[in-house]
């Protein structure tokens, strides 16, 4: 990289930073209430009534999908957010003129997701210990997955941006596809448990792919195989990608 | 060298509206050239495509040589953009609006402070620097809105409607810091509906009407253009009813305002030859119209050829 786009891609990414901390009632401490909230209700209060999953007490057996769970929703609310507001208040136009190429722009927007999902999984991650033993049956597989996953659900926000034209449409997504997803993606229960058809089902949820890689780097357990599920999170990565950069190289919903 | 060329411009929007049609100008290194047009007649539009605000339809544009579609970061480092809307973060520092500007363009975040520094001293907005730009009123917005487009040193500067909505004083200052920094080498595209301000400040002129050039040429060359000047003469005395001047069009306002018509080929020594003979002395005397104002409203009011 030039010196002159890693500048331009260091400036959006520390504005991006700048923004989410500056807000961080808003964008850290929801997160961290509300899993706490989790590990109580599901973890101690429920969870010791569930008995043992996968051979983990219930609530070992929940934090790592509720680890996930918090990246993947705040690495995505951030971009979209900040994204759609750069478009709303037309201020996406001093990026456009400059000369950044796409791909920095969308690198520096999703490294902007990326760092606000570690925070907060690092946070969840801390308060979890309040809960329970964390145990780490591999810290590749976990650093692994959580950036991925981290990085997925940013190019997932950019793309919601793009294409959203009122605050409704950065809300659509987060409520009606991404919750559905994440709560049917294993974060609370083995898809073992599930009859055969609605775990095929659950097959096709690539949520459930990542929770599953990101409970076996923490608990060395997985309803599928890690290879596979690495496999396919990158596909979907790289897949975003292209799509994001055809969307700029179009001036989709940013250039009339 | 041409700071800017513009071959065949066209641009269709996807509701299927054509604003421009086939637009092709030239702007010369240094110079300081209006672009007018009434509302709606493309100038917008244009000044979009150079920035790459919005995307062409077809045509070729270059910035100092630089294509703007084959070289086009090399072009994008030499435009700088004033836009008619506010377009910047209302809740970030003005300073940091500007250092992150610097940032876009590879400006090293130490180097894109002190630059900044210096440019909100020229526009007089340090004092404000750490003031969310929200809170600053419309001509310190104006002003901030120019800083930024000056702070990675463009070499063609494009401000459409950069004065819209300021008090003159604000203006008349604005106007004095464009024709500085065009006099230190920045060449600067204009777009304004105050002709008064075109006529003060460029050299060169083209009108874009119906998404099409009708004229381009040099300011004093559009203004020789005039057929006729209308004046308003205020009067010592009054008059009961207008006096007749044989080679002038005469009315009579209100009893102290004549209202003359003079044509390119006279002179005004023989209108006040002429009032003077008639015992008629003159106190003042001032412009109807301001002269670019009336050529650009002669011009835009032909029927369009292309319609």
């Amino acid at each position: 990289m030039s010196s002159i786009k890693r500048i331009a891609y260091q400036t959006i990414v520390t504005k991006e930073i700048l923004r989410f901390s500056r807000i961080w009632v808003q964008t850290i401490l929801p997160p961290a209430i509300t899993t706490t909230l989790y590990f109580i209700i599901f973890g101690k209060l429920i969870g010791q009534r569930i008995g043992e999953m996968g051979g983990y007490s219930y609530i070992e057996y929940i934090v790592p999908g509720l680890i996930l769970m918090s990246v993947i929703q705040n690495s995505y609310a951030n971009v979209v957010s900040s994204f759609f507001s750069t478009k709303l208040q037309h201020y996406i136009e001093e990026l456009l003129i400059a000369p950044v190429p796409n791909w920095v722009v969308l690198s520096g927007y999703v490294t902007g997701g990326v760092a606000r999902g570690l925070i907060v999984g690092v946070v969840v991650t801390l308060i979890s210990l309040f809960f329970t033993d964390l145990r780490i049956h591999s810290y590749a597989v976990t650093l692994v997955v959580f950036v991925l996953t981290s990085v997925l659900f940013s190019l997932a926000g950019f793309i919601n941006a793009v294409y959203a034209k009122s605050f409704d449409d950065i809300s659509i997504v987060p409520t009606f596809i991404l919750t559905p997803l994440t709560y049917l993606g294993g974060v609370f229960y083995s898809i073992e448990l599930l009859p055969e058809f609605w775990q095929n089902l659950s097959l096709v949820n690539p949520v459930l792919y990542m929770v599953n890689t990101f409970r076996y780097g923490l608990l060395g357990v997985s309803d599928i195989d890690v290879r596979i599920a690495l496999a396919i999170i990158l596909g979907f990565i790289f897949l975003l990608i292209l799509f994001s950069l055809k969307l700029l190289a179009k001036g989709v919903g940013i250039k009339e | 060298m041409s700071a800017l060329v513009i071959e065949n411009l066209h641009k269709t929007y996807r509701n299927g509206f054509t604003a421009l049609k086939g637009v092709s100008l030239v702007v010369e290194e240094g110079d300081f050239f209006a672009l007018l047009g009434p509302n709606g007649a493309g100038k917008s539009t244009a000044i979009s495509i150079i920035a790459s605000l919005a995307n062409k339809t077809s045509g070729q544009l270059s910035v100092y040589g630089h294509d703007l579609e084959t070289d086009k970061e090399q072009a994008k480092r030499l435009i700088g953009l004033v836009p008619q809307e506010f377009n910047f973060n209302m809740w970030e520092p003005v300073v940091e609006i500007l250092v992150n500007q610097a940032g876009y363009y590879g400006i090293p975040r130490k180097q894109a402070f002190e630059r900044a520094e210096a440019t909100l001293r020229q526009l007089d907005l340090w004092d404000k620097r750490h003031t969310q730009a929200r809170w600053l009123s419309g001509g310190m917005k104006r002003r901030l809105m120019i800083a930024r487009a000056l702070v990675h040193r463009p070499r063609l500067l494009i401000l459409d409607e950069p004065t819209a909505g300021v008090d003159i004083e604000i203006r008349r200052s604005m106007w004095r810091f464009m024709r500085e920094i065009n006099q230190q080498g920045t060449t600067i595209i204009l777009t304004t509906h105050y002709l008064e301000e075109a006529e003060n400040l460029c050299r060169n002129i083209a009108i874009i009407h119906h998404g099409r050039i009708i004229e381009q040429t040099s300011m004093a060359g559009l203004l020789s253009q005039l057929h006729t000047e209308v004046f308003v003469i205020d009067l010592d005395h009054p008059l009961e009813q207008a006096p007749v001047l044989s080679d002038y069009a005469v009315s009579l306002l209100d009893p102290q305002t004549l209202e003359v018509t003079v044509a390119r080929e006279k002179r005004l020594n023989g209108l006040f030859q002429a009032l003077s003979q008639q015992g008629i002395q003159v106190t003042s005397m001032r412009n109807k119209q301001n002269r670019l104002e009336q050529m650009f409203i002669d011009l835009v009011e032909r029927p369009d050829p292309g319609a």
